[in-house]
């Protein structure tokens, strides 16, 4: 027990020292704490995901309890941890990639002044993510959910003299905060709907409701709109409501646009918060939620459809853009389209299963970005790069192991292949051996995505190191190798992403499956998805392989053998081009329909309502009224006796009248 | 210990402070110094004593506690004060937050020093006063003469149109009280006491019920303050000094939460039941309304109170949905705005101090100089964009909770404020605080000093402990708020049962 509460609050403790007294015991003693309990929580996590994953470790899940939160009528929450499968196999994604990236970013950040804010910001952001893997209830994950993105917003603005970073700070959280209202409404329903938001209550009544037991299908539960709405319908809500968490979180399509401009951020942020673990929490959600989300296929259909247009959409404008962060961003967006496929079909084994060989091998490539980007004096645009490869060769070899692994390479029917071979197959087998009426949807877009996967990853390798370099003669000067400090952290990660996938694969989805996940993944009985999706026909098996050589051999044409060809297409194509590289215009519809159009309305409320109605007719013309009143009694007194002796004389008049014709009724 | 009036101690101190201020000097630096010195004594240790409150407080019995009565004004009007699981709370509450008015003071109030400490403190009187009578006339005494401390205070101390806002804050405030003075005379006719807890008993006709729930109903909205009763607020924050700020946000707006509890729900279950679709469409608009106006303004003062219009909606949502969530949720919610948005205006004092100045667009980059004013500023912004581990969040996560059960669509239209409130604050903070440090004047302001600290970490602290660990606040409000439930729903299937077709 203490183990866990461990592994949750050293992080916590290394930000609070940064964070405190940074100041005082200076740059390399935060850099060294933090980082020194990042570790040792990671090594701590790798032993109770041996144990606890792998191992035999008794009845799960296992819950600690911390303290009380909140307590009112039918809400009881409790700080308390939960620890089955599903949460070992997110401790070590994300305290492995966490701890690298400590390491890593005591090279990369070397210069800056600000380093323990830095360090004490990468700390908070692990307790939080911790926070949100290990909770035993929907309030702690939404605990754990705000504070990654408190974390993310403080990390994208860390240069906080640059208007783009803090910009670009602002949006993350504020289209973060639009899927939180999802989420929040989540919590509401689940709330209405099983009485409870502790996970135990909520899967123990989802599964009565999945075997028939429990309040008659057919009783309203929630009225919703003007319909009332049956246990089916109302179990669709509270998921798409929960879903629309994820979305934001996981920038989801509709729901992205702040991903690629978290760019801003420095790129140890970037492949920390921004590719393998914050990201990932949507999946996380849902695969954590499968006994509530099996129970609706409507919302499993929606979950799909969104993670296969994210999926496409998002590999689209990635063929065309020119920062080097923004491609691997925008790729990072369109793996966890995949993710959410593998979801909606209800594969869960296989999104969690891409979600822990994405988080090495993404991290990785964003490390290596970060670490050319080093190189190149802090330059993003790879049309200004070009000829690293002799230059900095240890990072380049590093970079084509990530885009081995992102492209899916390996040898079809064997198990022989990079990570990405094993989960991207796993998934676009899934989809295609799936029920689920989007399924032939899914996975057209799926392969057309992985054929551009390919493209852009290799575009992306052709233009920074192949060819004659475009940077300036002073720059080319200065290239230089990373310091070891940095490389390590490239090393650790290219062995995951070589190994993850073919050691695993047996686990996550396959014969292993129920020793492995021991129940933390729900599925119906008649999901029967880990057994079929073998059985495929074989050209939906090789689809991907094809697609990852198509698209390697584009890209080899298009940026070694003819650098001519991209330049004529995309005048062809003005059009296109410029709707790609204008992120299908999401930006400037957005700043039309929702900020501007907010600004203009919260203005003319102020201006119009406020002072024009409200005060105009309210206080002030009160004022006015009465100013009016005293002036007109003022103009009585006039000041003339006669004046008020004819008043006197008529109000006695009036008075006598009054009393004679009273007294005589 | 236990036959010590401890409330009437809490409720009187100040005046000790002020019988000694009557007798001192402030016509030198050093006699302003011992002014200052005097008063905040004297609210720490009002504070201190209002810990024994809390102490000798029991947390399982839902009536009135600690009750002293004594012979008054004849016919029954009695000097009658107690406390219950709620309002011990905003006793609590108000004796926390006076130190801090006190200590922002310090060099901010440079005219008439003994006059506005003086103001100050018979203002703390009252505001106990109000929390713990248990006597309607007491009660209308108090919440009316707080009126004349803040009148002055706004309208002597504040800032150049201090004399429009001042008025404009007495005539609302005025108007309000001029029904619930009409309610208050009706009820004493009906029931033949003034006495709370034995109105809390009576049960008035249906007929009644709604014409004096109209009645306290203006005035309470009057407080909140609701829309569209709100425009008062803005004016009267901007011209006030920052120790009205605070205590105008972080007191006086409780009032009307407050009422609603004590009054307007329990006596008036009838009433309240039928108008509580009114509250909550006017809590909707007054959270959507007030944050998309709070995005627009150019003056911090201006933004936060705009700002405190959007999470009172919350305070009114909860307490109109009548379930144990709603209701908790809106007195966490009055107790933690109260720290909250009274940190917020002190963080203002720090640098309008400094700079003299409310426009944002003259601010900016302040990070660069004052990296822990900073900090402190970054906390209270998200404590009250509403983060999940600061104490506003429980609040508004209850209060959302409370309302889902009763009104959905209420509950979807009022959550909205999680996506404006943060981009208002966050908005805010980066033009004031992040930026490159380009702007001279705002370079040469120094980072916050010694007293600045007192003033900012307790704030910090309660903001998150109170985030954390709520239950010392559910521990000796459930009963209570419990029995307000029970008893209101007693009342609504009373009349229900009595009066099938009505229903």
């Amino acid at each position: 027990m203490f183990l866990y509460k461990t592994i949750v609050f050293l992080p916590l403790i290394g930000a609070l020292i940064a964070g405190i007294l940074g100041r005082q015991i200076g740059a390399k003693a935060s850099e060294y704490v933090t980082t020194g309990l990042m570790a040792l929580t990671a090594i701590l996590s790798w032993y109770v995901f041996v144990t606890v994953a792998l191992g035999d470790p008794g009845a799960l899940p296992v819950h600690v309890n911390i303290l009380r939160w909140m307590q009112s009528g039918g809400i009881d929450v409790s700080w308390s941890l939960r620890i089955d499968t599903l949460t070992a196999v997110m401790l070590i994604v994300v305290n492995t990639v966490s701890t690298l990236v400590h390491v890593y970013s005591m090279g990369y950040m070397h210069t800056d002044p600000h380093r323990p804010r830095f360090f004490a910001y990468l700390s908070f952001f692990t307790f939080a993510m911790l926070m949100l893997v290990t909770s035993d209830n929907l309030l702690q994950m939404f605990f754990g959910w705000e504070g990654v993105g408190l974390a993310s917003y403080l990390l994208i603005g860390f240069w906080y003299t640059r208007p783009s970073a803090n910009a670009a700070a602002i949006k993350a959280f504020v289209v973060n905060r639009v899927g939180d209202f999802g989420f929040m409404l989540g919590i509401a329903g689940a709330f209405v709907l099983f009485g409870s938001i502790n996970f135990d209550v909520i899967f123990a009544s989802a599964q009565s409701m999945a075997s028939g037991q429990g309040a008659q299908a057919s009783d309203t539960l929630i009225n919703f709109a003007g319909h009332s709405l049956t246990r089916g319908g109302a179990v669709t809500l509270v998921c798409l409501l929960l879903f629309m968490g994820a979305m934001g979180k996981s920038a989801q399509f509709l729901l992205h646009t702040w991903l690629p401009d978290a760019m801003e951020g420095p790129t140890p942020v970037s492949a920390l918060i921004h590719a393998a673990t914050m990201v990932t929490a949507g999946v996380f959600l849902v695969a954590r939620m499968s006994p509530v989300f099996e129970l609706s296929h409507d919302a499993l259909t929606v979950v799909t459809i969104v993670g296969a247009i994210t999926a496409f959409f998002a590999a689209t404008v990635g063929l065309v853009q020119n920062d080097i962060k923004r491609v691997i961003a925008y790729s990072t967006c369109s793996q966890l389209g995949y993710m959410f496929v593998a979801l909606g079909v209800g594969a869960y084994g296989a999104a969690v299963f891409h979600l822990f060989t994405h988080a090495f091998f993404k991290a990785l490539l964003f490390l290596c970005a970060g670490s050319v980007i080093h190189a190149v004096d802090g330059e993003q645009d790879m049309r200004k790069m070009g000829g690293l490869r002799t230059h900095i060769p240890k990072t380049f070899w590093m970079m084509v192991i990530g885009t081995l692994a992102i492209t899916g390479v390996g040898i079809p029917f064997t198990p022989i292949g990079f990570a990405g071979f094993f989960s991207k197959d796993v998934i676009i087998e899934s989809t295609f051996a799936s029920h689920s009426a989007v399924s032939g949807f899914a996975f057209t877009l799926l392969v057309i995505a992985a054929l551009f996967t390919s493209f852009y990853s290799w575009r992306l390798i052709f233009m920074t190191f192949f060819n004659a370099p475009r940077a300036s003669h002073e720059v080319m000067h200065h290239v230089h190798e990373s310091p070891r400090v940095m490389l390590v952290p490239l090393y650790i990660l290219a062995i995951g992403a070589v190994l993850a996938g073919v050691i695993f694969e047996g686990h996550f989805f396959g014969e292993a499956y129920q020793e492995f996940w021991k129940g933390a993944l729900f599925t119906l009985p008649e999901n029967k998805l880990v057994e079929e999706f073998h059985h495929v026909p074989l050209l939906v098996s090789v689809s991907p392989f094809l697609a990852m050589v198509i698209g390697f051999l584009i890209a080899y044409q298009f940026y070694i053998r003819s650098p001519e060809t991209p330049k004529r297409l995309a005048a062809q194509h003005r059009v296109l081009y410029e709707f790609l590289l204008n992120k299908w215009y999401f930006d400037e519809l957005y700043d039309f329909l929702f900020v501007r159009s907010s600004k203009a309305f919260g203005r003319w409320l102020w201006q119009r309502v406020d002072v024009g109605v409200i005060d105009h007719y309210g206080p002030n013309g009160f004022a006015a009224r009465v100013m009016d009143i005293t002036n007109r009694v003022v103009r009585w007194q006039t000041g003339y006796l006669y004046h008020y002796a004819f008043a006197m004389m008529l109000g006695i008049a009036a008075f006598f009248t009054w009393m004679m014709l009273g007294s005589s009724v | 210990m236990t036959d010590w009036p401890i409330l009437s101690t809490v409720i009187f101190l100040p005046m000790v402070g002020v019988l000694l201020l009557l007798f001192m000097r402030d016509d030198t630096a050093h006699g302003r110094q011992n002014v200052m010195i005097i008063s905040l004594v004297t609210t720490v240790l009002t504070f201190l004593v209002s810990l024994f409150v809390w102490a000798g407080f029991d947390g399982n019995n839902p009536d009135f506690q600690l009750v002293e009565q004594y012979y008054w004004l004849g016919r029954g009007i009695t000097y009658h004060v107690g406390v219950d699981g709620i309002s011990m709370l905003f006793v609590v509450l108000a004796a926390f937050l006076m130190p801090f008015g006190v200590l922002t003071s310090w060099n901010a109030i440079t005219m008439r020093v003994k006059e506005y400490m003086i103001a100050f403190l018979v203002l703390e009187t009252l505001i106990v006063g109000v929390f713990a009578s248990l006597d309607l006339v007491l009660f209308y005494v108090f919440f009316e003469a707080s009126l004349i401390p803040m009148f002055l205070i706004i309208g002597v101390w504040g800032g150049p149109r201090r004399i429009y806002a001042s008025l404009k804050f007495f005539l609302y405030t005025l108007l309000g009280s001029i029904f619930m003075l009409v309610g208050i005379l009706v009820m004493y006719s009906e029931a033949g006491t003034t006495s709370i807890p034995e109105l809390l008993k009576h049960s008035f006709s249906p007929e009644m019920q709604t014409w004096l729930w109209l009645a306290f109903f203006v005035s309470f909205a009057v407080k909140v303050p609701m829309w569209p009763f709100h425009t008062w607020l803005p004016d009267a924050h901007v011209e006030a000094p920052t120790a009205g700020s605070v205590d105008l946000a972080a007191l006086l707006l409780k009032f009307g939460g407050y009422g609603f509890l004590r009054f307007s729900l329990p006596m008036f279950p009838l009433a309240s039941e039928r108008f509580a679709p009114l509250i909550l469409v006017l809590s909707v608009i007054a959270i959507i309304y007030a944050s998309l106006v709070a995005l627009m303004q150019s003056d911090i003062k201006k933004m936060i109170a705009y700002s405190s219009v959007a999470h009172m909606g919350y305070v009114t949502m909860g307490i109109y949905a009548v379930n144990q969530q709603g209701i908790h949720g809106a007195i966490f919610q009055m107790l933690s705005h109260g720290v909250i948005s009274g940190a917020l205006f002190l963080c203002v004092g720090i640098v309008y101090e400094r700079t003299h100045t409310r426009e944002i667009s003259q601010y900016g980059g302040l990070v660069n100089n004052m990296p822990r004013y900073a900090t402190a500023f970054m906390i209270f912004t998200m404590a009250n964009v509403g983060l999940p581990g600061t104490s506003a969040f429980v609040g508004e996560f209850l209060a959302t909770i409370g309302i889902f059960q009763v009104s959905i669509w209420t509950g979807v239209f009022a959550t909205t404020g999680v996506v404006l409130s943060a981009a208002y604050m966050l908005w805010l903070y980066r033009r004031m605080i992040f930026g490159p440090a380009d702007k001279p004047k705002m370079m040469a302001l120094t980072d916050i000093t010694m007293r600045e600290h007192f003033i900012v970490w307790p704030l910090i602290a309660v903001t998150i402990f109170f985030g954390i660990y709520p239950s010392p606040v559910f521990d000796v409000s459930t009963a209570s708020v419990d029995q307000l439930i029970n008893n209101f729903q007693a009342a609504v299937h009373a009349a229900a049962s009595a009066n099938p077709a009505a229903k």
